[in-house]
């Protein structure tokens, strides 16, 4: 779905007003008054029935927020018990995602639709092509019979009248691995066994009812308890606001950061490492090598595709190189990593170097709450300049050229880029896991999200303006290669 | 006539809320209106303080400041001024 839509904007309005709410005097209290301060007394009542539903979820929007999950979650319980109690947590809960039942339309389930665009045609094509006898004839026009369809959509692709439509579920029908389905009163359920994360559904839901569970508060409290609280900052950022990387860390650190490190440092690291397990795989005769930088391919080969699991690259994250850079050099730190999306939370949460994760959304509501325009701040220099291609770890193809690059023209490198996870991807890369070869190349690239990290759910800008900010700050950064 | 000139405010809450999504706009506007109408992108205009970032992004057209605005909205408010569908 297109990232101009209202959901997310309430979404990221909540944001600013539960990180004001933090820096306020009374925190419970000026949480509380949210849903209030957003509907008043007399307002419109822009998306639901009626006033007293909408302020319920924008509540129920503020408890994600806050960092709760709604599954479970106590009605009784004010927003401001919710606030303190967000202040006493040491831990960040398990699960990433939530569905808000109530935000939740309950969409009719994913079906074949045969619309009044029906012409009653003489060819009727859709009943020849049908292998499930699934149609029949009402009153000259075709019908669908929905217990016998098996929603194959060749009856879409044959009507000469583009009469007939599939209705899908938006967060069903894109999330790649099938973790969610309909509880007994239709609303959405995320199976957390089978989810990897991928933040695809948070994007796709048109009512905004999937959230992500927010660390924010957590990440302001140790800052304010003055912890050295260090920021990691992904490299797809560099595109994400108008500014640069520099102003970006001076801008974190008026918010009270210690300081920050530059993950296209780790990226070097992991694209070196990657280089040299890559050459001694093509030495021992491998057909492939997969990248393994990506925390929703690395979530969907643990939970779902074991076969591919051989071929994938055993060089860690750049995330992973840096938190562990980052606790060398300030060992009592609090690590935050800058995220482009969601996957990368449940990353950190099998990394103990990494404590907790901000998303792009969430840092940009905290530069809104703070007042902050980082295209007039001075810059802050890093200690370690990171290469051009760690740099360009973010975009597309980004990841496999760094390996080539870092490679030095020693191995015969042939890069293929799997440019999102989705059903068909899923079924190409367990093709070559099961033949144990690749037509396309013999050093693939998996990113979860299109478009690379800038595609990630999290993201503020477009994939193509960010893809063409990170290009253009690059150019001039040193080659890894010297 | 006069040329009418179109703000898209760059300014961090507005980038964030979601003016990130109007830089097709720059594309869009001289194709469609060649130069009749001006389009920049400017630093912070100052409604977010005026007003709050819950009607961002914000966008000036000549005189006119559209709210939550969406590139429909801006084109819209573009169409009324140059008087179009009004003969």
């Amino acid at each position: 779905m297109d990232k101009n839509n209202q959901a997310i904007h309430l979404k990221k309005e909540i944001l600013v007003k539960v990180i004001k709410a933090f820096y306020s005097d009374n925190f419970p209290e000026s949480t509380r008054l949210i849903p209030f301060e957003m509907r008043p007394k007399g307002s419109e009542v822009p998306y639901r029935c009626c006033i007293y539903k909408e302020r319920e979820i924008i509540r129920n929007r503020t408890i994600a927020g806050l960092g709760y999950p709604m599954e479970g979650a106590d009605e009784r319980l004010l927003l401001s018990g919710y606030a303190e109690g967000s202040l006493k947590r040491e831990k960040p809960d398990e699960q990433m995602l939530t569905v808000l039942e109530l935000a939740c339309k309950g969409c009719v389930p994913n079906r074949i639709f045969v619309t009044d665009l029906c012409q009653g045609c003489v060819a009727r094509p859709c009943l020849e092509n049908c292998k499930f006898d699934a149609i029949k004839i009402v009153n000259g026009k075709s019908q669908i019979d929905s217990s016998k369809c098996k929603l194959c959509t060749k009856c879409i692709q044959v009507c000469p009248y583009h009469a007939i439509v599939k209705l899908v579920v938006p967060c069903e029908n894109v999330c790649p691995v099938g973790a969610i389905s309909k509880d007994e009163q239709g609303h959405a359920r995320i199976d957390f066994e089978k989810c990897i994360a991928c933040g695809k559904c948070v994007s796709a839901c048109p009512f905004g009812a999937i959230h992500e569970k927010s660390q924010i508060i957590d990440i302001l409290n140790k800052i304010k308890q003055g912890k050295k609280v260090v920021a990691m900052i992904a490299p797809s950022i560099a595109g994400q606001l108008p500014g640069n990387i520099y102003q970006i860390k001076t801008a974190l650190l008026m918010c009270g950061f210690y300081d920050v490190l530059e993950v296209a440092q780790g990226a070097d690291i992991t694209a070196k490492n990657e280089a040299k397990e890559f050459a001694q795989r093509i030495e021992n005769n491998e057909p492939f090598m997969t990248t393994s930088c990506c925390a929703g391919y690395n979530n969907l080969v643990d939970k779902h595709m074991s076969e591919i699991a051989k071929y994938r690259s055993d060089t860690k994250t750049p995330a992973y190189y840096t938190a562990e850079l980052c606790k060398q050099k300030y060992p009592d730190c609090i690590s935050v990593f800058v995220s482009p999306c969601v996957a990368k939370k449940s990353e950190a949460q099998k990394n103990d170097n990494i404590d907790y994760v901000m998303n792009y959304e969430e840092m940009g509501a905290l530069f809104i709450a703070n007042k902050i325009e980082v295209s007039e701040l001075e810059p802050t220099p890093f200690d370690v300049e990171s290469s051009r291609e760690g740099r360009n770890f973010g975009i597309v193809g980004g990841v496999a050229e760094s390996v080539k690059a870092a490679d030095c023209n020693k191995t015969d490198v042939k890069p293929y880029v799997i440019n999102g996870i989705n059903k068909d991807t899923i079924r190409e890369l367990r093709t070559y896991a099961k033949k144990g070869e690749c037509d396309k190349g013999n050093l693939i690239e998996v990113m979860c999200c299109e478009g690379g990290c800038v595609g990630g759910n999290a993201c503020i800008n477009t994939i193509r303006t960010a893809t063409k900010s990170i290009n253009d700050f690059t150019k001039d950064s040193k080659p890894i290669c010297e | 006539m006069n040329k009418i000139t179109v703000k898209i405010c760059m300014g961090t809450t507005c980038f964030v809320m979601g003016a990130s999504q109007l830089q097709e706009l720059m594309d869009i506007i001289p194709s469609k209106y060649g130069d009749k109408v001006e389009i920049q992108g400017v630093p912070c205009l100052e409604f977010c303080n005026v007003n709050t970032e819950s009607n961002a992004p914000y966008v000036a057209v000549a005189d006119t400041i559209v709210k939550n605005a969406t590139v429909d909205k801006v084109l819209e408010t573009i169409e009324r001024k140059l008087g179009y569908g009004q003969e």
